[in-house]
């Protein structure tokens, strides 16, 4: 194995891992601490495919600042184990299961067996490609206009937050 | 081979030097703060004090570990080790030096000379909030939790302004790679004021030299361990070498912060006026890895002088400069700096 498939394949098992964990365990903050566990795992990924800027925008964006409000909530709401929530088995959930496993089946019968990945020769400019030079120049010529949309969108969400947070609720006995 | 052993070596060296350097920074800061307060400080373990610094270690690891009886016992270890990683390995993508000959080989001196340093070092900063709230949630402590919740709302208030007063030294550059962003302060203004940032971003500076305060939790804003008001803090349920390392990682991030306003704003190893002097290559490069360690010395005992001087902000006044003050200033600040730069002054 060459150094970068055991980079590759250590990353890909422990972020499977850590999103199995996140689902699996009872303490909500275990899951947010797995979650955090993945985005680092994704975070690898994205350097491995010489995305530099996407791979720390993401750390930034998600486990900088999205999961310290998520585990923000969940100590101020001083949530307990989800004991009281434990979930029988019927025959729902066998379905569920069964399903899943058909659908894997499939996907994986589509993927690897009838259709097997070729190897897709590197482009010449790959390199380019993740830096930020390169995706600043190409945010603001080819897709500037997505691009401010988006920015849209992120400022009524801004707006939104405000007034939400701004409105005085009466409390009522 | 080369590829793997000479980051290591790096590595080591690095890591040393911060470690030394934050046992003599504590000491410098009982020093400083005993001169200010008309006393002597520590000078009982060898000659001036020298060897306080190993006592106290030596202390830390005798001590008794006490971990609160409903403590979530894995994240309450956890989260100290947290906070030293996250301090330490900020100084991963911070250019030291510029190159230097040994034996034939130029060498770097950076560790890791990415694409992104200045968003790698704002990551990492952004994560150190993890360590902090995770110990107070974890010590299961009202004191604590309290300290953990203030940390991570100061944090992500003052990151914002942070983030944006250095958009104006990026765009000056035109990159974020740290060894470019130092290349591009060589060379003089008017031909005397060295090329440095801080002249041409002043503003800037006083938003990020602000706000590192906040970020690293230091007087006047260490409200996450306001002993008035909360006993410890965030580890007030700490002991032992579980407590050392907290201090360890308030000091080393203390120090990368240092290193980082001293690449971004005041020159990083550029030495001003030693080309008018006929030094050899080698001298040169030392030269300007000693004017790096005296510029960080420098910030770093501004640091302490402000801890010592300055009381400490009221809650709702640290949120009141952080959003209605900073992050404004540093709007401003950005909107003037692309002008010019658009008017092609800068």
């Amino acid at each position: 194995m060459t150094f970068e498939e055991i980079v590759f394949w250590s990353l890909v098992l422990v972020s499977g891992f850590a999103a199995l964990m996140v689902v699996i365990s009872r303490s909500p903050i275990a899951s947010a601490l797995y979650l955090i566990l993945n985005f680092f795992c994704l975070a690898g990924l994205y350097l491995t495919l010489n995305a530099q800027f996407i791979a720390v925008v993401h750390i930034i964006v998600y486990a900088g600042a999205i999961m310290v409000l998520f585990l923000f909530v969940i100590m101020l709401l001083n949530l307990q184990d989800e004991t009281k929530l434990r979930e029988r088995m019927n025959w729902k959930s066998f379905a569920a299961i069964a399903l899943s496993i058909l659908f894997l089946i499939e996907l994986f019968y589509i993927f690897i067996i009838k259709t097997p990945t070729p190897k897709i020769p590197i482009h010449p400019s790959s390199k380019e490609i993740g830096t930020v030079e390169y995706l600043g120049k190409i945010l603001f010529t080819e897709f500037l206009f997505p691009f401010e949309l988006t920015s849209i969108l992120l400022i009524a969400a801004i707006i939104g937050a405000v007034v939400l947070a701004k409105k005085k609720f009466e409390l009522t006995d | 081979m080369n590829l793997i052993l000479e980051p290591i070596v790096k590595i080591l060296i690095v890591l040393f030097i911060n470690l030394t350097l934050v046992s003599y920074l504590v000491l410098i800061e009982r020093k400083v703060s005993a001169y200010i307060q008309n006393r002597i400080g520590p000078n009982r373990v060898g000659p001036w004090g020298l060897l306080q610094s190993v006592a106290d270690v030596v202390k830390l690891f005798f001590k008794e570990d006490i971990v609160p009886k409903d403590a979530n016992k894995f994240i309450h270890s956890l989260a100290p080790v947290i906070s030293v990683v996250v301090a330490f390995s900020t100084f991963a993508v911070i250019p030291f030096g510029n190159k230097i000959t040994l034996y034939g080989n130029e060498y770097n001196l950076v560790i890791a000379d990415v694409n992104v340093g200045v968003l790698v070092i704002l990551a990492l900063t952004s994560l150190g909030v993890y360590g902090i709230t995770l110990s107070g949630w974890s010590s299961n402590n009202k004191y604590s939790l309290l300290g953990g919740l203030r940390s991570s709302a100061q944090m992500i208030s003052y990151e914002l302004s942070m983030g944006i007063s250095l958009i104006g030294i990026l765009l000056m550059t035109q990159s974020m790679r740290l060894t470019q962003i130092v290349a591009e302060q060589g060379g003089y203004i008017f031909g005397f004021i060295p090329n440095w940032n801080i002249f041409l971003q002043p503003i800037g500076f006083i938003i990020f030299l602000v706000s590192t305060f906040a970020e690293t939790n230091r007087l006047p804003f260490d409200l996450p361990e306001a002993e008035e008001e909360l006993v410890g803090g965030y580890h007030t349920e700490y002991s032992g070498m579980k407590f050392g390392l907290f201090f360890l990682a308030e000091y080393a991030s203390m120090i990368t912060a240092s290193a980082f306003i001293v690449t971004l704003f005041l020159g990083g190893w550029q030495a001003p006026f030693i080309e008018y002097f006929n030094f050899s290559p080698f001298v040169i490069s030392l030269l300007q890895l000693s004017a790096f360690a005296i510029k960080v010395l420098f910030v770093l005992l501004f640091f302490i002088l402000i801890r010592w001087t300055i009381p400490r902000f009221r809650y709702d006044q640290l949120m009141n400069i952080g959003w209605k003050v900073m992050l404004p200033l540093s709007l401003l600040n950005l909107i003037v700096t692309a002008f010019l730069i658009l008017i092609n002054i800068l």
